[in-house]
């Protein structure tokens, strides 16, 4: 009994000072705190696992203009328009829209895609001051790129890697925002489609 | 520090009404700035509580207010300010309204009696630690007035608990002040730091094994008295939600806290004073002496080393509360009995006990070599102590392949 009491009063002052050792070194060790968004060492878009879905962005250069991933889209997030050349018989695209705002990160259009230039980034956090500048225009209006054409030699080049995905951004502060009928357009579009295909 | 007031009024001849009129001046300026004092202290600590606590816990805590956050109490304080006063309909009214009161004045008395250098206290009354002791237990009043008053089963709960804490931890409290105003035989707050001296070995901690375990009495009986963590059971957040303060908004609510912060220092400040040598400079063995013999400059250089040494010793206590606080898990209650009456109260008497063993053991001859050396040995496992903690800790440190990084700490 005896031995039990001072046995506990051991016990509770060994423990108090091994509880304070430890509190003490954690004082003097590295927070594991990430600062975000202001203090932080690289941008968070970089410190991302390349697997996150971000916001949607093309790489118009390896894109077929197939427009699977307009009509796998379920909520007509995307909108693509194309031009062919009567004389050489070869395929223009002259837009690729994608609104932000209504994309729900599903992913379907990236699993579609049979280049891969439509795939996800690590950015995420689209803020602006006008729901329409979250309209991506991936083709400048007026712009016409060549359809990319899938050939049997070479393999498609594919989703780049470690490159910055910042550029994304400079459209959100753009200072014109779009019209929104032509924002809309993309609405518009799968509507008519869908009344021709008797759905 | 009426003496100053005297010195200061001798050559001016004031008529004896104006002599008074002069003191009460003199008193409402010393009470404001103990007051701004006190004020400026709670805030600042709750800062630096956040960030150390943030620290132990691998995050970095409040950074974003003025430089590295500094300004953040003064941030919080203001929006307390703003803050709705809500007063519940099924409270009574009066005493609701009127606990804040009477509970920081609990707190803010004692520091009337804290001599926070040579000659550096509001009052030099006789009965200075006794008084201390009498004044904050002033807020035990206040605490179970605003439980009862909320009308709420939580308040009710963490007044209650808190009247037994707070009365319970006053015997060992009481008994661990008694062996050193048993050593030092004065109740006076200035005496009880004359009897002691500079160095280590001179303080009361250290004097005899019996002092050396009174001072960790005390600091648990203070802590529970100041409702501090570990003892924190009458605002037990994970239990009570608030305890008795759930039902207050605002001020009302700031009221509380700002007392809770100031009774750091005030713990601090006893801990200081009766075990760790006070305001005494090591080297000096008779500072009043040495006041009086330095010129108009030097006594100003001497009172504030002095209050600079108290200041040192102070914060580093204010320091291990913050720790400890941020260490120990919240007792029971019967675990904080068991504490108190089966462990602290006994040795609380073993310990006065032993201590006025050691005063009556003669001084002279061979006796003086064997207080001296008992002294001696105290001091070293006291230094054995801290320095074992900080070896423990760069031992934590490295047992996980870690390095000591100061990173964000600012």
């Amino acid at each position: 009994m005896l031995k039990q009491y001072f046995k506990n009063i051991k016990n509770a002052s060994t423990s108090i000072f091994e509880g304070l050792a430890v509190t003490l070194s954690y004082m003097v060790r590295k927070p594991i705190t990430i600062q975000y968004p202001d203090r932080i060492e690289k941008p968070l878009p970089e410190m991302l696992p390349p697997t996150f879905r971000g916001i949607l962005e093309v790489d118009t250069g390896i894109c077929t203009v197939c427009m699977a991933c307009m009509k796998r889209c379920p909520l007509d997030t995307i909108y693509i328009e194309s031009e062919r050349d009567p004389e050489t018989r070869k395929n223009y695209l002259t837009r690729f829209d994608i609104d932000v705002a209504r994309c729900m990160v599903c992913g379907l259009c990236t699993e579609v895609c049979p280049t891969g230039a439509i795939r996800h980034s690590t950015e995420f956090d689209a803020v602006t001051s006008d729901v329409i500048n979250l309209v991506m225009r991936y083709v400048q209006p007026g712009d016409k790129i060549p359809a990319y054409k899938v050939s049997k030699e070479e393999e498609p080049p594919g989703v780049p890697q470690n490159e910055p995905y910042c550029r994304l951004k400079k459209q959100w502060d753009a200072p014109a925002p779009l019209q929104p009928d032509e924002v809309r357009g993309a609405v518009r579009w799968k509507k008519q489609t869908s009344k021709q295909e008797g759905r | 520090m009426k003496y100053l007031f005297d010195s200061l009024t001798a050559n001016w001849n004031l008529s004896p009404w104006m002599t008074t009129l002069a003191l009460v001046l003199w008193v409402v300026v010393i009470t404001a700035g103990v007051l701004v004092f006190m004020a400026t202290f709670a805030g600042f600590t709750s800062w630096v509580e956040r960030r150390i606590a943030g620290r132990m816990q691998s995050r970095i805590g409040p950074n974003r207010v003025g430089p590295f956050g500094g300004l953040q109490w003064l941030a919080d304080g203001l929006k307390c300010f703003l803050k709705e006063d809500v007063i519940p309909k099924a409270t009574d009214p009066v005493l609701f309204r009127l606990a804040p009161y009477l509970v920081f004045p609990g707190g803010f008395a004692a520091f009337a009696a804290l001599p926070f250098g040579y000659g550096i206290a509001a009052s030099n009354i006789d009965i200075g630690i006794f008084y201390i002791t009498a004044i904050t237990s002033l807020v035990v009043i206040g605490i179970l007035m605003a439980g009862w008053s909320s009308n709420n089963k939580w308040s009710l709960i963490g007044g209650v608990r808190s009247a037994a804490q707070i009365i319970s931890y006053e015997i060992p409290g009481g008994l661990a002040i008694l062996t050193v105003v048993v050593l030092a035989g004065t109740l006076n707050m200035h005496e009880l730091v004359v009897a002691q001296g500079g160095w280590p070995w001179h303080w009361f901690i250290f004097r005899n094994p019996f002092t050396f375990v009174a001072f960790f009495i005390f600091f648990a009986s203070i802590l529970a008295e100041g409702n501090r963590t570990p003892f924190d059971l009458p605002e037990a957040e994970s239990e009570l939600v608030a305890g008795y303060l759930t039902e207050y908004t605002g001020m009302r609510f700031l009221f509380f806290l700002f007392t809770e912060w100031a009774n750091v220092w005030v713990i601090s400040a006893l801990l200081t004073t009766l075990f760790l040598g006070g305001w005494q400079i090591p080297g000096i063995t008779d500072l009043g002496a040495t006041i009086a013999a330095a010129t108009s400059l030097g006594k100003w250089f001497w009172v504030l080393l002095s209050v600079a040494m108290f200041f040192i010793k102070t914060s580093a206590l204010v320091f291990l509360v913050i720790q400890i606080r941020w260490t120990l898990p919240r007792l029971r209650v019967d675990q904080l009995m068991i504490m108190c009456w089966k462990y602290l109260v006994p040795m609380g008497f073993v310990t006065l006990l032993g201590s006025a063993i050691f005063l009556v053991l003669p001084r002279e001859g061979a006796w003086a070599w064997f207080h001296l050396s008992v002294q001696g040995i105290m001091t070293l496992i006291g230094f054995a102590i801290v320095a074992g903690l900080i070896g423990r800790a760069w031992y934590n440190i490295h047992a996980l392949k870690d390095r000591i990084s100061l990173e964000n700490w600012l």
